[in-house]
C-alpha cells in the first residue's frame, strides 16, 4: 500500500480496493482520482514519543489515480500512481515532490463458499510497486517514499452475512536494496556503499462494518511492522532502513450515488495509534470513482 | 485457473530469492603489500617528538633464545586450527592498519556526530568528558571535533611510526617467518625488520588517543586492539614480543599528543554566555546583522572559540595576518543583496542533480563530517599506491593536520566576522540539507575540502585536478542546498588552499620525498 511504506508519513490510502474483500465483475473497470492528506507533529524516535520544534507538523498532501479491472470475476488487476508533496511547518528543510511509486496488484477470489447463511471468501493478491521517479528516499522525514521495489503476498479471508461483513488479511512485504547519493552511512556501524538493505515487512488489517446496496462503511485496524532495521537514536535523522512500525485505526466509506450508481463517492479518516520511529499521523483521503463496462463498449464498436 | 496459480507460485518464489546482499567498498581492499619498505622513515621529520628515539625501546631478545622459540610456537599453535572467522579478522586487517584505525576512528565520529537535546527550559547541555555515558554522551564529534580528532590520531601515528621505522633499524629483527620458514604466512611478506612491529605501535597509540576522544567507547577500542594483535600472530607476521614491544612504543607517544591536546584550547571552544553575547553585539557595532541561530529553541553557536585552537601547520600570528580571509560583502551592500538573491533562486527549484550534490557531500547529522569524507576519499586512493604503514600514516597526517588547521581558520573566520545564513536574510529561502549552526562566513566544507584537495594533490600529483573538481563541487553543494553564499564558498576555497599549501611546504621538507 502506497501509503504505508512512507516512513514518518503515513498515508491511508485503504479506499484502494486491493486490501477489501470486494471483486470487479467481468469487463468491468473502476477508476478515478483520490485526494489525501496526512500530517503529525509527534512522531516516535525509538520509542519514545517527542515533537521536534524544528520540523513542526510535518504533512504529506497525496494526488493519485487509482483503478480496477475485472479481468474475470474472480481475477481482478488493480492500480495506483500517487503525486506527493510534503512539508515541514518549521525549521528551514525544504519539503519534497514528486511522482512516487506505482503499484500493480493482481487479486485473486480463489475460493468461494456459503456457510452458516452467509458468504465466506478467501483472495489471495500479489503486488508490486516501484519508483516511476528518481526521488530521493534519503531525507526522511520530508523524502516521499523509500524508493525500495516491493513485492507484497497478501492472503485475505472475507465473510459477509446480510448486509454486515468482515475481512482479516495478511501480507508479507518483500523490500528489495536501495540506492542513496552518499556512498557511507552509519546504522548501527559504518557501511561503505550506498546501498542500503530495506528490511522486510509484514503488514495486518481487519475490518468490518456494514456492505449492501451501494454503501459500505467499516471500521479497520491497520498495522505495519519492519521486520528488522533500526532505532533513530536520540536527536538524530530518520534513515531508510530504520524500524518502521505503525499502527492506525479508521472508518472508511464508499456510497453509490443513487441517481447513477456507476459514480461513487469514497472517503476515510484514519490516525496512528501506536508506533516506532514512524510519525503519530492523522490524515483523510477522499476519492471519486466511476464503473464503466469496458466489453460493452468493445461489442458496440465491432458492430460499427 | 492454472496458469495463475503458476503465476502466484512464480512470485512466491521471487520473493525468497531476492538477494540482500551489499558489498562494502572497504571490504573489497586488497592486502597491503608496500611498493617500498621506505627503510629511512626513521629520519623523516616528526611533528612532535624531538627525536626518533625519545622514547626507548629496549634491545628485543635474540632469535636463537628459548624464549623467542617460545613465541614462534605461540604462532604455530595459533595456526594449528584456523577458523573461517579467524581468517576473515586476518584478510579484515591486512588491508593496513593505520587504514583499518581511520575506519574505526570516522564509525566512532559518525556515532557521536549528534547534537545534544534541548534542556526542559530551552538551554543546551554540554556533553562532559568527565561523564561520556550520560546524556548526552560525549563527544558531540562535531565537524571541528571531528577535524581535531583525526588530526591528533594521524600525528601520533605518524610521530609513533618514524620512531618505530628507526627502532626496526637500529635492531633489524627479522620477521618471524625468515626465523622459521616452516611457518604459514597469511600475509604479504616483507623485509622491513619486524621489531617493534608496526602494527601494535599503530593500535598503542591510536587506543591510548582514543582513550581521549571517546572515552565512552573503551569496550569497542580495547575488542578491536585485541583482534588486530591477535590477527598479527595469527598471520605469523610478529611474534608476542614484536608486539608488546610496538604497543608499550605507542602508548608512550601518544602521552606527548595528549599533552599537547589538553593545552591546545579546544578545551575551551564552547565559550560561555558572555563571550557570546559579545560576540553579536559586536557585528551589530560594526554595523552589520549579527548571526542568529535558526534552530528553536535557539542553541549558542557551535564551538565559537575554535578558532583560538592551537594549529600545527602555522602560528595563531601567522593565522591572523596571512590566512584570515577579508571580510564578507556587508550585508547591506549591494552584493550582500545579490548573493542572497542568487541564493533564492537555488533554493527555489534544485534539479536532481544539485539535489544529489547536496547530498553526496552533506556530512551532516549522523555521519562522519566533511573531513571524515576527506579522509574516506584520501584512504581509498592510498590502497591503491600501496604506501608502507610509515608513508600511509606520514601522508595521513599531511591530511589531517590541514584540515584541523582548515577548521581553526573557518572558524576563526566565522566568529570574527559573525556573519548570517541566507535562510536568516530571507525567510523564504528553504534549504535542501540540515542548516549548520553556526555563522555563515566562510564555508567549512570548501575550507575543508580545498585544504584537503590541495595536500592530496600533492601527495597523488596525477589526480590533483580530480581532487579539485570534488573540492569545487563540495563547495558549490553548499549554495545549492542554500546555506552559503558565494563569497563564503569561493573565500572558503581560498582560504583552504592557503592552509593545503602550508602542509605542502611540510611535506616537501619532512623526508619523506
Amino acid at each position: 500500500m502506497t501509503g504505508m511504506v512512507l516512513a514518518l508519513l503515513t498515508i491511508h490510502t485503504n479506499a484502494q480496493t486491493e486490501i477489501d474483500g470486494i471483486m470487479m465483475e467481468k469487463h468491468a473497470l473502476c477508476i478515478g482520482p483520490m485526494f489525501g492528506y496526512s500530517s503529525w507533529k509527534n512522531y516516535w524516535e525509538g520509542t519514545l514519543k517527542r515533537n521536534n520544534e524544528n520540523l513542526g507538523t510535518v504533512s504529506a498532501t497525496m494526488y493519485s489515480i487509482m483503478g480496477n479491472y475485472g479481468i474475470t470475476k474472480k481475477i481482478n488487476v488493480l492500480f495506483g500512481i500517487p503525486y506527493i508533496k510534503t512539508k515541514a511547518s518549521a525549521g528551514q528543510m525544504r519539503g519534497m515532490k514528486g511522482i512516487q511509486d506505482l503499484s500493480l496488484w493482481l487479486k485473486w477470489n480463489a475460493y468461494s463458499k456459503k456457510i452458516w447463511q452467509g458468504r465466506f471468501k478467501a483472495i489471495v493478491i500479489t503486488g508490486y510497486s516501484m519508483p516511476l521517479s528518481n526521488y530521493t528516499a534519503d531525507y526522511l522525514p520530508l523524502a516521499i517514499g523509500l524508493e525500495s521495489r516491493n513485492l507484497y503476498l497478501r492472503a485475505m479471508a472475507d465473510y459477509q452475512r446480510g448486509a454486515w461483513f468482515g475481512t482479516l488479511s495478511g501480507t508479507y512485504v518483500n523490500r528489495s536494496n536501495i540506492t542513496i547519493d552518499r556512498n557511507s552511512y552509519y546504522t548501527t556501524e559504518m557501511h561503505y556503499s550506498n546501498k542500503v538493505d530495506i528490511p522486510d515487512a509484514m503488514a495486518f488489517n481487519a475490518r468490518f462494518g456494514y456492505r449492501n446496496n451501494g454503501l459500505i462503511a467499516e471500521l479497520f485496524l491497520d498495522n505495519w511492522t519492519t521486520l528488522g532495521g533500526f532505532d533513530i537514536t536520540r536527536n538524530n535523522m530518520p534513515f531508510p532502513s530504520n524500524e518502521m512500525n505503525n499502527t492506525k485505526i479508521g472508518f472508511n466509506f464508499k456510497y453509490d450515488m443513487p441517481f447513477l450508481p456507476q459514480l461513487s463517492l469514497t472517503g476515510n479518516v484514519a490516525t496512528s495509534v501506536a508506533g516506532r520511529n514512524t510519525g503519530q499521523a492523522t490524515g483523510f483521503n477522499a476519492g471519486i470513482f466511476y464503473v464503466m463496462n469496458i466489453a460493452k463498449k468493445v461489442k458496440k464498436e465491432s458492430k460499427k | 485457473m492454472k496458469k495463475l496459480s503458476i503465476l502466484f507460485l512464480v512470485l512466491i518464489s521471487l520473493l525468497g530469492s531476492c538477494s540482500k546482499d551489499i558489498t562494502e567498498d572497504n571490504m573489497q581492499y586488497p592486502a597491503l603489500d608496500p611498493v617500498s619498505t621506505d627503510i629511512n622513515a626513521g629520519t623523516w621529520k616528526p611533528v612532535l617528538l624531538s627525536a626518533p628515539d625519545e622514547f626507548p625501546v629496549p634491545a628485543p631478545i635474540a632469535t636463537n633464545n628459548p624464549d623467542y622459540t617460545a613465541q614462534i610456537n605461540e604462532i604455530k599453535s595459533f595456526q594449528q586450527n584456523l577458523t573461517e572467522e579467524e581468517r576473515n579478522v586476518v584478510r579484515y586487517w591486512s588491508a593496513g592498519a593505520v587504514l583499518r584505525w581511520n575506519e574505526i576512528l570516522r564509525e566512532l565520529v559518525a556515532k557521536h556526530n549528534l547534537p545534544p537535546y534541548q534542556n526542559a527550559d530551552g538551554t543546551y547541555p554540554i556533553p562532559s568528558a568527565a561523564n561520556p555515558l550520560a546524556y548526552p554522551q560525549f563527544p558531540f564529534a562535531n565537524p571541528p571535533y571531528a577535524a581535531r580528532a583525526y588530526a591528533y590520531v594521524s600525528a601520533a601515528q605518524y610521530d609513533a611510526l618514524v620512531a618505530a621505522w628507526h627502532y626496526k633499524v637500529l635492531y633489524n629483527r627479522a620477521a618471524p617467518y625468515k626465523v622459521d620458514s616452516s611457518l604459514q604466512v597469511l600475509v604479504p611478506r616483507s623485509d622491513l625488520p619486524s621489531y617493534p612491529s608496526e602494527d601494535a605501535v599503530i593500535e598503542g597509540v591510536t587506543t591510548e588517543m582514543l582513550k581521549l576522544l571517546f572515552p565512552g567507547d573503551q569496550d569497542f577500542i580495547q575488542q578491536k586492539a585485541q583482534e588486530h594483535k591477535l590477527a598479527r600472530i595469527i598471520a605469523g607476521a610478529n611474534v608476542r614480543s614484536d608486539l608488546d614491544a610496538g604497543e608499550t612504543l605507542g602508548r608512550s607517544v601518544a602521552q606527548k599528543f595528549v599533552t599537547r591536546a589538553r593545552g591546545d584550547r579546544a578545551g575551551a571552544a564552547v565559550g560561555n554566555a558572555t563571550i557570546w553575547a559579545q560576540m553579536e553585539t559586536d557585528a551589530i557595532n560594526r554595523g552589520e546583522v549579527p548571526w542568529i541561530s535558526q534552530e528553536s529553541p535557539k542553541r549558542p553557536g557551535m564551538l565559537p572559540l575554535f578558532g583560538k585552537v592551537k594549529s600545527f601547520l602555522f602560528d595563531s600570528l601567522t593565522m591572523v595576518t596571512s590566512i584570515r580571509p577579508a571580510a564578507p560583502p556587508s550585508t547591506s551592500s549591494q552584493q550582500f543583496k545579490d548573493e542572497l538573491a542568487e541564493i533564492y533562486e537555488y533554493s527555489k527549484n534544485p534539479t536532481r542533480e544539485q539535489i544529489r550534490i547536496v547530498h553526496f557531500w552533506a556530512d551532516g547529522v549522523g555521519t562522519y563530517t566533511p573531513p571524515g569524507h576527506w579522509n574516506y576519499i584520501a584512504a581509498a586512493d592510498f590502497v591503491n599506491q600501496r604506501f608502507s604503514e610509515v608513508r600511509w600514516a606520514r601522508n595521513m597526517a599531511l591530511l589531517n593536520m590541514s584540515i584541523m588547521d582548515a577548521a581553526i581558520a573557518c572558524w576563526d573566520a566565522k566568529y570574527t566576522y559573525f556573519n548570517p545564513r541566507p535562510s536568516q536574510m530571507d525567510p523564504r529561502i528553504k534549504t535542501a540539507t540540515g542548516l549548520p549552526n553556526f555563522p555563515s562566513y566562510i564555508s567549512g566544507h570548501s575550507t575543508f575540502s580545498a585544504a584537503a584537495a590541495t595536500i592530496l594533490g600533492h601527495i597523488i600529483p596525477a589526480k590533483a585536478n580530480e581532487y579539485d573538481a570534488m573540492a569545487q563541487e563540495a563547495s558549490m553543494s553548499r549554495m545549492y542546498g542554500a546555506i552559503h553564499y558565494r563569497s563564503d564558498c569561493s573565500k572558503g576555497l581560498e582560504t583552504g588552499k592557503k592552509v593545503g599549501d602550508y602542509a605542502i611546504q611540510r611535506a616537501m621538507t619532512d623526508g619523506a620525498e
